[in-house]
């Protein structure tokens, strides 16, 4: 029997996944404004000052990031499990592992590899050191990834659940903590001068494993809630 | 009863939810040739039998399934994206299984009488154009088994002649259908009914 390649599937999984982000905008809007009012908010709260702002920009970037892409990941699967079409992939001949990937790279695709390429918008407005800025975007572009196939795990596991918002919050911000240690921590480093490449390493490592692994948790997750 | 290696074999299927037990050891075959009609009140356990068969339900219950191929499911839900056009969705809908034509998908959605709505936004049409485009899988498939749940819902009546016709095609070509339904079928191959809780077939 003659079957389209699985590359191809994902391809065509991946471009659906886009079209419909980009017919309904406020889903791509939505984590960017989020970053924007939040970092809006730092100087209000911590006062104006440049030295105390650029001293605590590492770390509230990254923890702004972190909570823009916790927000959507609940969305992923909903749509697609309230209107049956998630049972029809389960079905589908294609290997459920890649099918997942495909899901999780478009949501890294609006959310994350947006944030990054944003981002030094917003390290501007915390008066992030210039040289550290192309570090957050390197460091933001490979901790959404891995944040984002996290967040998949936790959407997949609370698909089933009328309100999964919370829970996924829960389940999935302890996995998040070394992301935001690696991801922040490189971005001190650059900030003040010291190399940041060590870091980075560690954060793509963790891409890596991310990425052999939990499509594996995902579409187990994901068997569970539909078979409930 | 029926010549070739049956298509799916079940075997001694019982199922209990929420205290209740909907049927217990359940056995038959669905044999090349073979339309199945599962009856039974609602809430008889039709849907989560349709699954079982299906392979989507894979814990909770006794009994094996065994299947030759992958079947066509057709559930309550329709999988249709209301943001996505019915050319789209179901461009989508058989990408795991064939290679994307657009001659045949304009032929599917001309059958079941969507010609003029394949580049509309799927959420201005009417839920029974929405199982239309559901049904327009069933032209474009190759599998031979077909688990159809409730088929007949939200569609008008020149719609369920297409598809009581549709059925008899498949059926007669060797293939195997099982569909729930409260309604008698008007179709001039043989139907077997089975009869959820008890089992009986007939």
């Amino acid at each position: 029997m003659k079957g389209p390649s699985t590359t191809g599937f994902c391809l065509r999984l991946l471009r659906r996944q886009l079209v419909l982000a980009i017919r309904r905008p406020v889903e791509i809007g939505n984590p960017l404004l989020f970053f924007a009012v939040v970092v809006a908010l730092f100087p209000l709260g911590l006062g104006p000052a440049p030295e105390r702002l650029a001293e605590f920009a590492p770390g509230a970037l990254w923890i702004v990031a972190l909570l823009a892409t916790l927000l959507t990941c609940d969305g992923v699967f909903r749509s697609d499990y309230d209107d049956g079409s998630l049972e029809q992939l389960l079905l589908s001949p294609q290997p459920l592992y890649l099918s997942v990937l495909a899901y999780t790279g478009a949501h890294w695709l609006v959310t994350g590899c947006l944030l990054g390429l944003a981002s030094p918008v917003f390290a501007l407005m915390l008066n992030l050191p210039a040289a550290a800025i192309g570090t957050l975007v390197a460091a933001v572009l490979l901790g959404t990834a891995v944040l984002s196939l996290l967040g998949c795990i936790g959407a997949a596991l609370t698909v089933g659940l009328k309100r999964g918002g919370m829970l996924i919050s829960l389940l999935i911000l302890p996995l998040y903590t070394p992301v935001l240690i690696f991801g922040s921590a490189g971005v001190q480093a650059a900030a003040s001068g010291l190399p940041a490449g060590p870091y980075l390493a560690i954060l793509g490592a963790m891409l890596s494993l991310g990425i052999a692994l939990a499509p594996l948790a995902i579409a187990a997750a994901l068997r569970i809630s539909i078979d409930a | 009863m029926s010549a070739g290696t049956p298509l799916l074999v079940a075997s001694l299927l019982s199922l209990e939810r929420g205290g209740r037990q909907l049927f217990s050891e359940l056995s038959f075959e669905a044999c090349p040739g073979e339309l199945w009609q599962i009856v039974g009140d609602n809430g008889s356990g039709k849907t989560s039998l349709l699954r079982i068969l299906a392979g989507l339900c894979r814990y909770g219950f006794d009994g094996r399934v065994a299947r030759t191929s992958l079947p066509l499911y057709l559930g309550h839900l329709s999988a249709v994206k209301g943001l996505l056009t019915p050319r789209e969705n179901l461009a989508w809908h058989i990408a795991g299984e064939s290679e994307y034509s657009a001659a045949r998908i304009e032929s599917a959605l001309a059958s079941v009488g969507l010609y003029g709505y394949e580049d509309v936004p799927s959420h201005t049409l009417s839920a029974g154009q929405h199982r239309r485009v559901n049904l327009a899988r069933l032209y474009l498939s190759d599998a031979p088994l077909w688990l159809l749940d409730e088929p007949f819902t939200a569609i008008d009546r020149q719609g369920v002649a297409a598809l009581e016709t549709l059925i008899e095609t498949h059926v007669a070509e060797g293939g195997s259908v099982l569909l729930s339904s409260h309604q008698p079928l008007a179709v001039a191959c043989p139907v077997r009914q089975l009869a959820l809780p008890s089992g009986a077939i007939q």
